[in-house]
């Protein structure tokens, strides 16, 4: 599960983030998981007695129960039903075609064999995104300041701009990043702390 | 093809015919390898040319079960089953160690290997739960160099862990994946050009990372052995130009499948390059980007007469309507047709069915609605396996197909022996008269994907029918139930599932009194999944006796609490207890995912910080 909460205080984006909205609203807070029904219904009181008339009257209870509860049941619930997301996902042929390629960036790292290529509308935010980096890459980032960039490990993620600078990622707002970023390097070492933010 | 057969009918863990670190009992723990009983041999024991004996006939000994009773005989025949043991089952990766599985096993070619719990393809395991193929693939690397077959399903296995593969193991011939990730096309290149031998690359519902390599350009230019591909899981473009040179020089290759990237006119080409081929995966069956690549409708099926082997056909991802008649010639012939990702509806299903009077395998969404069906039931009369998925997942779509569908096959397809079918309403009556109809089911699978949904013209539970399921199934093995059940449902499983290897529960069930009997009843089940059902503490406790014959029990959303799991681990020292934690609790006392299996090893290392062993 992600540890967004902790990224979003650090690296303290929504000060430097543009938005159209009023001064004072926040975004809110993505949906959590919807709590499964049946768990913490009080609505079904069957109990399994094998009198004819009892079952049939829990029946009935069943179908009002289900009809009073069904409204709130098509709030959808993880995993259900059971069907692999590979085969879920499969079924969006209109959005592939909409939405052509995603946003798709090549990103290496300093030392490793491989690069990866990334889909960057997957990602909400820069919390996310460096979070699936560590995951891919198998390391660390340390914490961002605007002032010094990342502290606390060797490495630091870094874009190429449509301008061709490299600069910081974190930098500058999360939208302007994603429409604007073409490749991305993380870096290690001296070079990666050289790389601080100008503004 | 074997690969075939492990996708196609997964259900059956009885069709694989590989070997098991387990017991007689089917279950995780091999108890062989480290007990402290003493295996005594009745006569005196048998000198060397006995044992040699017993080798030589040993070798063409291929079910695990068999090899289990064999190995539990006395020493020696403990001693000359294990050298023989050529193909290891690990059903757990986690029950046996590496170590302990190569200490036993000398000789071993061919390794199945399987890791998350399948509740994980529905989001329900967090990432990087474990299941790594590293300890695997690097205590193999030295002792069995002339390793040749791979087999890995819900494993996570890295570039590295590929080419450590690739480098080690100079005969190696197959590898199948099925629903891994971790690794990315740099790993698949890595294994096209340094297994010289390859024949089988089959990659089946993995998450496959793109890194920009062209690994279809790595197989050895000179020819290959290939004799199956199967890469329609990759969501990335191939090079096809590579794909077809590499086609060219495959003459070996009987099995292709494609993913949605190929367009009808390549495969148009493919085809023509490959007439030999017996199983083929069209990939997306449409025209794509570059219309001015159409192949005409008469050379397709042209190109289609003249596979004469063609028993095997999938794929169809972006299918134009136009192009569906090309397939004509292979119908008749058909074994096994695979339209679960096609937006296919009735009338056009119907066009094709009609032909396909050897089916034996068919998978659908339910586009096809219950016309689609009912021409099925008219049509295939030899069909083993029907799976109905559904095109709009979730629990308030359409309703396409419903118990009407679910009758008409039943009526149709007597030899029916697995079915999974997702629908939006049912009764009791269809299910009841399927359980009569299809006395040879061993899967029975159906998911209502209303949750609690009674039988929605009576408005009964569904317990009737999945009671009349076990009652007249009586070769069972597999069932998942869904919609309104009561406890009295699981009296059913308990009583009459007596050869129920494998359950899966959601939303269902009273009481704990559903899950004991369940436990108390179900003497050969070996897999349980439930979550979302009112299953307590107490109901735990009552499966004591069974858990170390089990592969693993599975409970989410359910009414365990962290006392009644420790009093679990307490009793059973040879059960590891996983608590999963998502970091959505807000009750400590209380276990959201519970995960628990026999091991021969004790608690993992490799545990992540969300889960807590107890």
């Amino acid at each position: 599960m992600e540890s967004t909460v902790t990224y979003e205080g650090d690296l303290n984006l929504k000060a430097t983030e543009l938005r159209l909205g009023l001064p004072g609203t926040d975004e809110s807070e993505r949906e959590k998981p919807m709590v499964p029904v049946a768990v913490r219904n009080n609505k079904r009181p069957l109990t399994g007695s094998t009198d004819e008339s009892k079952s049939a009257s829990c029946a009935s209870d069943a179908r009002d129960g289900d009809r009073e509860t069904r409204p709130a049941a098509k709030e959808q619930v993880v995993g259900w039903p059971p069907i692999r997301s590979y085969r879920k996902n499969s079924f969006q042929p209109k959005k592939t075609e909409a939405d052509p390629a995603g946003i798709y960036v090549k990103v290496s790292m300093d030392g490793a064999p491989y690069l990866r290529k990334i889909d960057l509308k997957l990602y909400k935010g820069y919390s996310e995104l460096l979070k699936a980096l560590e995951d891919m890459f198998k390391f660390t980032i340390g914490e961002y300041s605007e002032r010094e960039g990342y502290n606390g490990s060797e490495y630091a993620p870094t874009y190429e701009d449509k301008d061709g600078d490299w600069m910081l990622v974190g930098d500058v707002p999360w939208d302007m990043f994603i429409s604007s970023c073409k490749r991305m390097r993380i870096m290690k070492g001296s070079e990666a702390r050289g790389l601080g933010s100008c503004a | 093809m074997r690969a075939e057969k492990i996708e196609m009918s997964e259900d059956e863990d009885r069709t694989v015919d590989l070997d098991g670190v387990t017991t007689s009992g089917g279950g995780g723990v091999a108890h062989g390898a480290s007990s402290n009983k003493t295996l005594s041999c009745p006569l005196p024991c048998p000198d060397q040319v006995l044992e040699n004996v017993l080798e030589n006939v040993l070798v063409f000994l291929t079910s695990r079960r068999d090899r289990n009773s064999v190995s539990l005989v006395c020493k020696s025949w403990y001693r000359a089953e294990a050298i023989t043991r050529s193909e290891l089952f690990i059903g757990n990766c986690y029950a046996v160690s590496p170590c302990r599985a190569i200490e036993r096993f000398r000789r071993v070619r061919s390794l199945v290997l399987k890791g998350k719990p399948r509740f994980a393809d529905f989001s329900l395991v967090p990432p990087n739960w474990g299941a790594h193929f590293f300890p695997w693939v690097s205590a193999m690397a030295s002792a069995y160099p002339w390793l040749e077959k791979v087999y890995l399903k819900r494993m996570l296995v890295t570039d590295d862990d590929l080419n450590l593969l690739a480098s080690s193991f100079p005969g190696f011939k197959e590898l199948v994946l099925v629903c891994c990730d971790g690794f990315g096309t740099s790993g698949l290149a890595a294994v096209a050009s340094k297994c010289r031998q390859l024949r089988v690359l089959d990659l089946i519902d993995d998450d496959v990372m793109d890194d920009e390599v062209d690994w279809i350009s790595c197989f050895p230019e000179t020819g290959t052995c290939l004799e199956s591909l199967s890469f329609d899981c990759v969501e990335w473009l191939v090079n096809f130009e590579a794909l077809e040179r590499l086609v060219a020089r495959s003459p070996s290759l009987r099995s292709l499948k494609l993913n949605r990237h190929v367009s009808l006119g390549q495969l148009h080409r493919l085809m023509v390059r490959a007439p030999q081929l017996t199983h083929l995966g069209t990939g997306s069956f449409g025209l794509l980007d570059h219309p001015e690549q159409e192949v005409q409708e008469a050379n397709l099926f042209q190109a289609f007469a003249t596979c004469k082997s063609l028993t095997c056909l999938s794929g169809f991802r972006d299918f134009v309507q136009d192009y569906l008649p090309t397939i004509h010639p292979v119908c008749a012939r058909l074994t096994s047709l695979n339209l679960s990702y096609a937006n296919i509806n009735a009338e056009q299903l119907k066009s094709v069915i009609y032909h396909c009077h050897k089916l034996q395998t068919f998978w659908a969404l339910d586009s096809v609605c219950d016309e689609g069906l009912q021409a099925v039931a008219a049509t295939c009369k030899e069909l083993r396996e029907l799976r109905v998925f559904p095109m709009d997942a979730r629990e308030d779509g359409e309703a396409l197909v419903s118990e009407v569908g679910l009758s008409a096959i039943s009526e149709g397809c007597r030899k029916l022996r697995s079915i999974l079918y997702f629908c939006q309403q049912m009764t009791n009556a269809a299910v009841v008269a399927m359980s009569n109809n299809c006395p040879d089911l061993v899967v029975f699978r159906l998911c209502i994907m209303g949750r609690h949904l009674p039988d929605h013209v009576t408005g009964e539970p569904m317990d009737e029918g999945f009671g009349a399921i076990v009652m007249n199934c009586k070769k069972l093995t597999r069932l998942a139930v869904s919609g309104l059940l009561t406890d009295k449902a699981f009296g059913y499983i308990g009583k009459y599932g007596k050869l129920v290897r494998t359950l899966s529960v959601a939303f269902a069930g009273n009481s704990d009194m559903g899950l004991k009997y369940v436990l108390e009843g179900c003497s050969k089940l070996q897999k349980l999944e439930i979550r979302d059902s009112p299953f307590g503490d107490s109901a735990l406790v009552s499966g004591l006796h069974h858990y170390y014959k089990m592969r693993f029990l599975w409970m989410s959303s359910c009414k365990l609490s962290v006392q009644g799991c420790k009093e679990v681990a307490q009793r059973m020292p040879h059960l590891v207890v996983e608590v999963i934690r998502d970091g959505e609790e807000t009750n400590e006392d209380a276990v959201e995912k519970l995960y628990m299996y026999p091991s021969l090893e004790g608690p993992r290392l490799d545990a992540p910080a969300f889960v807590t062993i107890l």
